[in-house]
């Protein structure tokens, strides 16, 4: 039987506020335990939350950038539960009445585009953190957490697969970042994805029993977490037995998923509006304070990118995968006057495989757009080759200096006159008469052996074109 | 409301309640429950639900870090601490 995968994923996106979500403690990561919960973290009795207008900002934000209805009322809901990372026995949170509710996001993946329907985003707080090992047998308990701003946003049962789960995240990450709301750090628990799995007979409507997977805390992780519960649900039910509603948690260190709890005994909130908290009222001046501050969206940054550099769309995205680096990338342009695609070739090549290699942001890169610029200027005019760029990117990217300066130093300007390197190309062939017969005879595979000596003989700094058509022309009895 | 329903409710509010008060409470929860569904008497259609009676709406706080935390002071109520950290009995998943 053929199977069809249906995936619907939620994230939580930690917002970017200086303080919490409704109290006035500050969320900066990695401080010592407990210094950064005030009396409303810990549920102290007569604390009254008021709201952080940033974080009902920031959700506005998202609610437009994905084409979504930004509710002017919405309200604040209680998700009863006790455990002891949220001292107030509920967590505050939207539920019927979410600040967003019905947008999209368009996903590209090999097979081309596609648009993903997005449920609702939704504000509330997050929990603080267990920690339960040399705890003597207890659990101990940090609340530096507790309290920071959280949007939950929930997509449509929409994707069919792992790769369009992974590429619907990727698209929400840096559109996240785009809209400066929230850091992205998977590490650090800032970007966090929770996916809701299932798989049904391929032509079957109805969706089947769905699995939660939760704990996922890196794209390569959503997607070996997806593709191990696909084959163990189709495992499942080609054996004649059933899936069950629950919450698994992905291991990725034995890269499989097991169960946690049954979701049916867990699902009991009791949500009722949070009396503390009256009704959220929007107006229209504030919506459109937050859509005159809207910067130019990722894909709309891409394809002005194609359109305007002449690049494929992919190559765009892969420039427009953070504004940073679009901006790097404008910037190199601007500052080489022109050259578009040699100037794209040099940052998703050379400089993303040295970012990479030290783990470093496009903001920290060693070589700045401009000194980019001048090298990309130096191979445009045929002043060094492009393999003796990449030494004088090296050399740059070590703090060597300029390229025009890196090239001046190190004789590495590119011989591109005629007669300096016919003289060159005729010593080579005079000092190889065996391998000139072989040519001549018809063996066309002996042409690179004399294009390899050629640029030998001249140290690489031979025109590596010139070479081609001097030794053509030499070469021909 | 049945003992049986009390007793869920009480299990998910975590109250511990003995025979004769689970008992007490089916009774009065029952009481509570008949004087709401009177409410369900009167035709509501297209009356939009009131979840708050003050419709001002909910006053925004500026995004600054505001107010001391006196970490000590904190700790110092809890039954157990260790190295800035809550106790409390293990829990796990």
């Amino acid at each position: 039987m053929e199977w069809e995968t249906v995936i619907g994923l939620e994230v939580h996106a930690q917002l970017k506020t200086r303080s919490k979500i409704f109290s006035g403690a500050p969320t900066a990561y990695g401080a010592a335990a407990n210094t950064q919960a005030n009396v409303v973290d810990a549920a102290l009795p007569g604390v009254l939350p008021v709201l952080n207008g940033e974080a009902v900002r920031m959700a506005a934000r998202l609610g437009l950038a994905i084409g979504a209805t930004v509710h002017k009322r919405s309200v604040f809901a209680r998700k009863n539960y006790f455990y002891p990372d949220l001292p107030k026995g509920y967590q505050i949170s939207q539920y019927e009445h979410p600040i967003v509710e019905r947008g999209q996001l368009t996903i590209t993946t090999a097979s081309g585009e596609k648009i993903i329907g997005i449920t609702r985003a939704h504000l509330e707080e997050d929990a603080g953190k267990s920690l339960h090992e040399d705890m003597g047998g207890f659990t101990g308990i940090d609340l530096n957490r507790a309290g920071t701003p959280l949007l939950e946003i929930v997509s449509e049962p929409d994707m069919r697969s792992a790769a369009e789960a992974v590429a619907y995240l990727k698209t929400l990450h840096t559109l996240v970042r785009y809209l400066e709301i929230c850091d992205g750090n998977m590490q650090e628990g800032s970007f966090r994805c929770d996916a809701n799995v299932s798989v049904r007979p391929l032509g079957e409507t109805r969706l089947g029993t769905r699995a939660e997977l939760k704990n996922i805390n890196s794209f390569r992780f959503v997607e070996r977490a997806i593709e191990y519960e696909v084959r163990r649900q189709i495992a499942l039910l080609s054996s004649g037995g059933q899936v069950r509603q629950e919450t698994r948690l992905y291991d990725s260190v034995r890269d499989e998923t097991r169960s946690m709890r049954s979701k049916e005994e867990a699902n009991d909130y009791r949500y009722f509006p949070d009396p503390d908290l009256p009704t959220l009222l929007l107006t229209e001046a504030f919506l459109a304070e937050v859509k005159d501050a809207m910067p130019e969206l990722p894909d709309a940054k891409r394809r002005r990118f194609g359109a305007q550099y002449g690049l494929s769309l992919y190559d765009a995205g892969v420039l427009t995968a953070s504004r940073e680096l679009a901006q790097y990338y404008e910037e190199a342009v601007m500052a080489a006057g022109g050259e578009p695609k040699l100037v794209a070739n040099w940052v998703a090549g050379e400089l993303a495989a040295r970012l990479n290699e030290e783990g470093l942001d496009i903001v920290s890169a060693k070589v700045t757009a401009q000194a980019l610029a001048g090298l990309v200027r130096r191979v445009a005019d045929g002043t060094v080759s492009g393999k003796m760029a990449k030494d004088v990117f090296e050399a740059m990217w070590a703090g060597e200096g300029d390229a025009d300066a890196i090239i001046a130093a190190r004789g590495l300007r590119q011989i591109s006159d005629d007669s300096a390197i016919e003289e060159v190309v005729k010593q080579v062939i005079a000092a190889n008469p065996k391998q000139l017969a072989q040519y001549q005879a018809g063996e066309e595979k002996v042409f690179t052996f004399f294009v390899g000596q050629t640029m030998k003989a001249s140290r690489g700094k031979a025109n590596p074109a010139k070479v081609n058509e001097i030794l053509k022309r030499l070469l021909t009895p | 409301m049945n003992a049986e329903e009390v007793e869920r409710v009480a299990h998910l509010a975590r109250l511990g309640l003995n025979q004769e008060e689970r008992g007490a409470y089916a009774q009065d929860l029952s009481r509570i429950l008949d004087l709401v569904s009177q409410m369900n008497a009167v035709a509501t259609d297209g009356v939009e639900p009131m979840t708050h009676p003050d419709e001002a709406g909910l006053r925004l706080r500026p995004d600054a870090v505001s107010g001391e935390i006196d970490r000590n002071r904190l700790l110092a109520i809890a039954p157990k601490t260790r190295d800035g950290l809550y106790l409390v009995p293990k829990v796990i998943e």
